[in-house]
């Protein structure tokens, strides 16, 4: 079994499995089950300034998106911060932090953008013994109303602002949780790094609408008849955060800056996809609000059996190690040259590739009348639709052709070098710089 | 008290409360989630093999998609613009040599996506709702006379009352259904659907059904022709082959279809008598029926002797495989040779046959002697009516959408040529109408 301990900005943790700062992390009582249950990590659910605590709605505070046999997609949430007194969370943070000195605790924090709330509430939290704190600069509902979570993740000079006071305030690591509620994440993450902190957490909730209700036409979930914009978190989110992550991580003016990855981690291979993309490690809630805490167990199991398969004697080993394989458009290869191809005896006849290559791709597939399905290869541009939809795993493949043949539809024989658009003589560019 | 084992054709070999559990329904409906899930295993397959299979081209994975997005009613309107019987038929059809057997999923995994069931579903929900969909046309001033409120007449009835003529039905029995009142497993049909399923049809209005009116007996058919602007004869087979051997003449030898008749009709299960050995000659679906309610009303043994190998058999592997996981044995390569008994039956002597290159079936001169208290015939059944009009092996002769020699008779169902299956008969009886309206209104070529 590989070892999955990892170290993450100085913290240790048995494995890079952490529970994010969320409903599952809001008591004492639920953060002693995670542990028990093996996760490497709790960050603890936001604690907000001393003071009469901030209270939720008493309606539902869930909505959801649903695949196949109710299958959770998405979960989106108008919960606020903790509802529950400062002193409270602190108290159940320095016993659990006390009982588990091996696991992670991190304390997640929302104060005003002011200098004097951060100066107070970060000592207090230092009390408590946890490894670190990490920033919500995050939420999209409710809190950033009051200037608070996006509403300062989304101005990167107030993210460099606070984790400077942050920085100077407190002699833990600091980790900056970023909204993905912005236009490029390359911005406020290295207002973060410019502030000084030791790592970036991403992805926050998206703002969202789930469902509507078409009866009484209220946005789900409705609060007597009213709904407002919540974060969506789960499965579906994935491929934003994945991009989020991947755009940090290659960034050059965000070297080396650690990233705690978030956004729809489910099972092992997510947390492996994430970590590929530069997290060196994942922090998990909508799968554990879906499953329950038990969930992590696959994960661990499952990450340590791809480990040792792979020959990572540690989780340090493959992090990052896709980023460099993240690109811009430009310099993808244009002479790598694909044919889709249909394995016939897997095929089971659905015409799916059929139906969305002749209506909506490139008239690439024909059809016999006895449902034989076959690539036109002089009209087949290799975008993978086919592939997408066929329901048969590995009946459609796409197939490289080899240097020296000839693509029938472009006429020209196919090369092995490498060929981008910045050499391409349609380029404007390109041809300027003859 | 009888039992399984009391000798002859006796009634109440069962307890009341076995027999409702036997004759439940043979597959339960799904509930909502199930169907949601269900649906959502449709592949939604360009110009789908399921429609292609089915006779009433009904747009399977349209209908399917209606449910996995939660409109069943939509869902069964897509399906009853097709085939108005489409609750029986999701009943009845035998699916898994149809639109089951051609799903995609059927070819890549062996679990074809369950569209008999989800057509019940979509089905039962406009029924519960109490809801006819169809509003009839403008009237044609049209009238036509069918023969027959099996599925045929009845497709054939909606379909013309719906596109604004007027319709009267004349039917031999006192009930309406034909096939699927009297002819069909219990089991298959429970909770008198057969009827609730006609009183929903009728919704649409401008239909007349006229019982106890046989053609040839009550009415005739140059009358009707005489009388209406057309004729649809959808009159069935009324008749069933004889044995044609000895003893065939002997007490406790029944016609399955009448056997199944009276079971349909019986308001008492526990009252109706069945042989303590029933043996049931034939291979098809309606030889299934019979010997698998033979079995279900407490018969200690049931076999069903069919004449060629069992791959052969018109009733499909499924029908076969239930009516062996309900305890009957079919008993393939026999044929009838005599019947024994003083009076009523006792045995039964099967001859075992071999089937020649050409198909040809010749006894091998080897017998076989069954306890038999009953016997029920289910070897076919022949056309007993024609009204004059051409006859083609058998069956009243049709070209195109069930035209017959007569310019004015229009016929389709059993008594036409083609699968005896409810299916076809609506087909049939649609199409028929939609021919005598394009004819009647001048829009016929």
């Amino acid at each position: 079994m590989a070892d999955l301990k990892t170290n993450f900005v100085g913290i240790e943790s048995p494995n890079p499995f952490w529970l994010a700062s969320a409903p599952p992390t809001d008591k004492e009582y639920n953060v002693r089950r995670a542990f028990e249950a093996g996760w490497g990590g709790v960050v603890w659910k936001t604690l907000g300034a001393e003071g009469p605590p901030v209270v939720n709605v008493n309606g539902p505070r869930y909505g959801v998106v649903y695949g196949a046999d109710r299958r959770v997609l998405g979960i989106n949430n108008i919960e606020l911060i903790t509802d529950r007194p400062l002193e409270t969370n602190l108290e159940e943070m320095a016993r659990v932090k006390a009982d588990y000195p091996d696991r992670a605790l991190i304390a997640s924090i929302m104060v005003p953008c002011e200098e004097a709330a951060w100066k107070a509430i970060l000592p207090r939290v230092a009390e408590t013994n946890a490894d670190g704190i990490e920033l919500n600069f995050g939420c999209p509902h409710g809190m950033s109303e009051r200037g608070m979570g996006s509403a300062v993740g989304q101005v990167p000079e107030y993210i460099e602002m606070v984790t400077r006071w942050c920085k100077q305030y407190y002699d833990r690591p600091v980790i900056v949780k970023l909204t993905p509620n912005i236009t490029d994440i390359r911005y406020p993450a290295r207002a973060a790094h410019n502030g000084g902190a030791d790592a970036v957490s991403l992805i926050n909730t998206v703002s969202s609408i789930t469902s509507v209700n078409l009866d009484n036409f209220s946005p789900e979930p409705s609060i007597d008849g009213k709904g407002s914009h919540g974060g969506y978190c789960g499965p579906a989110v994935k491929p934003i955060a994945m991009n989020m992550v991947a755009e940090i991580a290659r960034d050059p003016e965000c070297a080396g800056l650690p990233i705690s990855g978030i956004g729809g981690i489910t099972t092992w291979r997510d947390a492996a996809e994430f970590m590929a993309l530069g997290a060196g490690n994942v922090q998990v809630c909508t799968a554990a609000m879906t499953y329950g805490f038990k969930i992590v167990e696959e994960m661990k199991r499952g990450l340590s059996q791809w480990m040792d398969e792979k020959g990572y004697g540690s989780t340090a080993e493959f992090v990052g190690r896709a980023v460099p394989n993240v690109t811009d458009w430009q310099y993808l290869n244009l002479n790598y040259v694909t044919k889709a191809r249909i394995d016939q005896d897997s095929c089971i006849k659905c015409g799916r590739c059929y139906a969305a290559c002749e209506d909506t791709s490139h008239q690439a597939i024909s059809m016999s009348a006895d449902r034989v399905f076959e690539v036109i290869d002089a009209e087949c541009v290799a975008c993978n639709l086919c592939v997408d939809v066929c329901p048969v795993e590995a009946c459609i493949t796409m197939e490289r052709l080899e240097a020296g043949a000839v693509d029938p539809r472009t006429g020209k024989t196919v090369s092995d070098d490498y060929y981008n658009w910045t050499m391409h003589p349609n380029n404007p560019s390109s041809q300027a710089a003859e | 008290m009888t039992s399984p084992l009391t000798p002859g054709i006796v009634s109440g070999r069962l307890a009341g409360e076995a027999l409702s559990r036997n004759f439940e329904d043979l597959h339960a409906p799904l509930d909502a989630h199930e169907a949601a899930v269900a649906a959502d295993r449709c592949y939604f397959c360009h110009d789908a093999p399921c429609v292609t299979a089915c006779p009433t081209e009904i747009d399977i994975p349209l209908f399917i998609r209606q449910i996995a997005t939660g409109q069943p009613q939509a869902s069964a309107r897509t399906i009853l613009e097709q085939n108005i019987l489409g609750g029986m038929c999701a009943r009845v059809c035998p699916t898994e040599t149809l639109c089951e057997e051609a799903c995609v999923r059927e070819a890549a995994e062996g679990k074809p996506v369950e569209i008999g069931r989800l057509q019940r579903f979509a089905t039962d929900s406009v029924m519960a709702a109490g809801v006819h969909p169809f509003d009839r046309a403008p009237s044609t001033g049209k009238r036509v006379a069918v023969v027959g409120a099996g599925p045929a007449g009845l497709a054939c009835a909606h379909r013309l009352a719906m596109l604004g003529t007027d319709v009267v039905i004349y039917e031999a029995r006192s009930k309406p259904g034909g096939l699927n009142e009297f002819g069909i497993a219990a089991y298959k049909t429970t909770e008198d659907f057969a009827q609730r399923e006609v009183d929903w049809l009728m919704q649409i209005g401008g239909i007349e059904i006229r019982h106890d009116s046989a053609l040839g007996d009550a009415v005739t058919l140059d009358a009707l022709i005489a009388d209406y602007d057309a004729v649809f004869l959808g009159l069935g087979l009324g008749g069933v082959n004889a044995l044609g051997i000895d003893g065939a003449d002997k007490d406790g030898i029944t016609d399955a279809v009448d056997f199944i008749a009276t079971l349909r009709q019986a308001p008492d299960l526990a009252a109706l008598p069945v042989g303590r050995d029933v043996v049931v000659i034939g291979g098809g679906m309606t030889a299934i029926d019979a010997a698998v309610q033979s079995k279900l009303l407490g018969a200690e043994t049931v076999t069903v002797a069919y004449r060629r190998p069992q791959d052969q058999m018109p009733a499909s592997r499924y029908e076969q495989d239930l009516a062996a996981s309900k305890g009957v044995r079919i008993l393939a390569n026999v044929m009838p040779k005599a019947i024994h008994g003083n009076g009523a039956v006792r045995e039964i002597e099967l001859e075992y046959t071999a089937v020649s290159e050409d198909g040809r079936v010749s006894g091998t001169g080897e017998t076989v002697r069954l306890k038999a208290d009953q016997v029920l015939r289910a070897i076919g059944q022949t056309l007993t009516v024609d009204g004059g009009l051409s006859v083609e092996g058998g069956k009243i002769a049709t070209t195109g959408a069930g035209r017959t020699s007569h310019d004015k008779v229009w016929a389709g169902g059993d008594c036409t040529a083609g699968e005896d299956l409810t299916v076809v008969a609506v087909a049939e009886g649609r199409d028929a109408a939609e021919d005598i309206h394009a004819t009647l209104t001048g829009a016929r070529a």
